[in-house]
């Protein structure tokens, strides 16, 4: 049976792991390798790097971190973070990520997505929509959350299922950082719409958030960040609880 | 041992490059057929398109080296899928190694089929010695259908093949690079042949 995934976000800046509260307070929280590894190691079934470098050497330096967790974790891992062109999306698979993960680039200019569909596979583009509730409706936000677009986010997503995306990597701007709860309602009436798989993204705080938003939010898969990095929910607790509970989850030895 | 990974326009080869850097092997990248028949193992990684595959080994001549060698050859993901007679993906006519056709999956629940899944290994030797409740991570929206030559299987939207093998050649859908210890499992399988 498909099992529920877990994907620990590790954000990266400058090579070193860091996780934003609400995108902007920041804390450093190690290697990113070596979490990477750990994190394999104890049944995480995906890994996301995001990356917050705003250098002009973001590239290269997110390059060289994308070879070495390619060369040592040997389970699928997402790039994400400020990749907006053909040749970062080659640079980043060709190093050996799996999947890069686009945003505000595919808000911008959205026929990328089906530009990079057609060259790479859906099955490497993800499309990760910052999402908040915003005078009734639920408004789209690009560059890290910052920025109100016009764009609302159900139509959105539809337009990116529909322009080739593999993936949708939905976070609620009004859950992230704050621990209590993933968007549920939000995520399934996108996962209900949507035939591609939806990642639910903001707001873990506790396992049973996780049962919640695989159940009521009917997402393929959560990922979170502070919780796992400051081991507040190891992973193979948090899995051996969802098996408890009838949500079909991955062990590992 | 000379593993030779057959290098053609497919999306994950330095994966595959690096799982077996990770047991200790230095494979060697190639699209040269004396090179390709030297080696004592060859692997045919894939993903991406089907007929485009095709097209790009057909004008390289590599179909015929890959459907001729006698030393084991182990497809993967795409691989496993040109390895059969016919895909349903930008109609291609494949390899026909195994005498199989590769259908999309019926639009009755998401696609791809994406994610970690388990598998029932009903014979052949690539699938031994997993543990009971063994999980790979497949991203897949075509499918070999059951056959003589299927060693595994799987339920997504209905029952396909996981594994194919037939005299010398293997075959395997998910993408045992990146499938943990599980998928290193399989791997070491098909190195100790």
């Amino acid at each position: 049976m498909l099992t529920k995934r877990i994907i620990p976000c590790l954000d990266v800046k400058n090579g070193r792991t860091v996780k934003g509260v609400n995108f902007v307070e920041l804390r450093d929280a190690g290697d990113p390798v070596a979490l990477a590894k750990i994190y394999a190691e104890e049944g995480a079934d995906e890994l996301v790097f995001l990356d917050i470098t705003a250098t002009v050497e973001k590239r290269k330096t997110l390059a060289a971190l994308v070879k070495k967790v390619a060369e040592q974790v040997n389970i699928p891992f997402t790039v994400g973070g400020g990749i907006s062109s053909r040749e970062d999306v080659e640079t980043m698979l060709y190093t050996g990520a799996d999947k890069v993960s686009i945003n505000s680039a595919a808000v911008n200019r959205p026929e990328l997505i089906e530009e990079l569909a057609a060259n790479y596979g859906s099955q490497c583009i993800v499309v990760a929509i910052d999402t908040r509730f915003v005078n009734g409706r639920h408004v789209v936000h690009t560059h890290g959350g910052r920025y109100p677009t016009e764009v609302e986010t159900f139509a959105w997503a539809k337009e990116v299922q529909e322009r080739g995306a593999g993936e949708i990597l939905l976070t609620s701007m009004d859950h992230d950082g704050t621990k209590k709860g993933f968007a549920h309602t939000l995520t399934a009436q996108l996962s209900d719409a949507l035939t591609i798989p939806i990642i639910a993204s903001g707001g873990a705080g506790t396992m049973e958030h996780f049962m919640d938003v695989f159940t009521f939010g009917k997402a393929d898969a959560a990922l979170a960040a502070s919780i796992f990095h400051y081991k507040e929910i190891p992973v193979p607790q948090l899995k051996a609880y969802l098996q408890q509970h009838q949500i079909p989850v991955r062990i590992v030895a | 041992m000379e593993i030779a990974v057959i290098k053609y326009n497919a999306g994950n080869i330095q994966s595959v490059i690096y799982a077996l850097e990770r047991l200790g092997l230095q494979p060697l990248l190639t699209d040269q057929p004396e090179e390709i028949h030297r080696a004592d193992k060859v692997i045919f990684p894939g993903q991406g398109e089907a007929s485009s595959a095709m097209r790009y080994l057909r004008e390289r001549k590599l179909d015929q080296v890959i459907k001729n060698l006698k030393q084991p050859v182990l497809g993967i993901c795409v691989g496993l899928q040109l390895m059969c007679q016919f895909s349903e993906e930008g109609n291609a006519e494949c390899l026909g190694i195994f005498d199989v056709t590769v259908k999309r999956f019926p639009a009755r629940s998401k696609i791809p089929h994406m994610g970690w899944n388990d598998l029932k290994v009903t014979g052949g030797v690539l699938c031994q010695h997993l543990r009971q409740d063994a999980y790979l991570y497949y991203v897949h929206s075509y499918y070999a259908e059951l056959s003589e030559y299927t060693t595994a299987t799987n339920d997504y939207i209905l029952p396909f093949s996981v594994a194919l093998e037939k005299d010398n050649f293997y075959a395997i859908q998910p993408h045992l690079e990146k499938s943990g210890r599980d998928g290193e499992q399989i791997l070491k399988n098909f190195l100790a042949l």
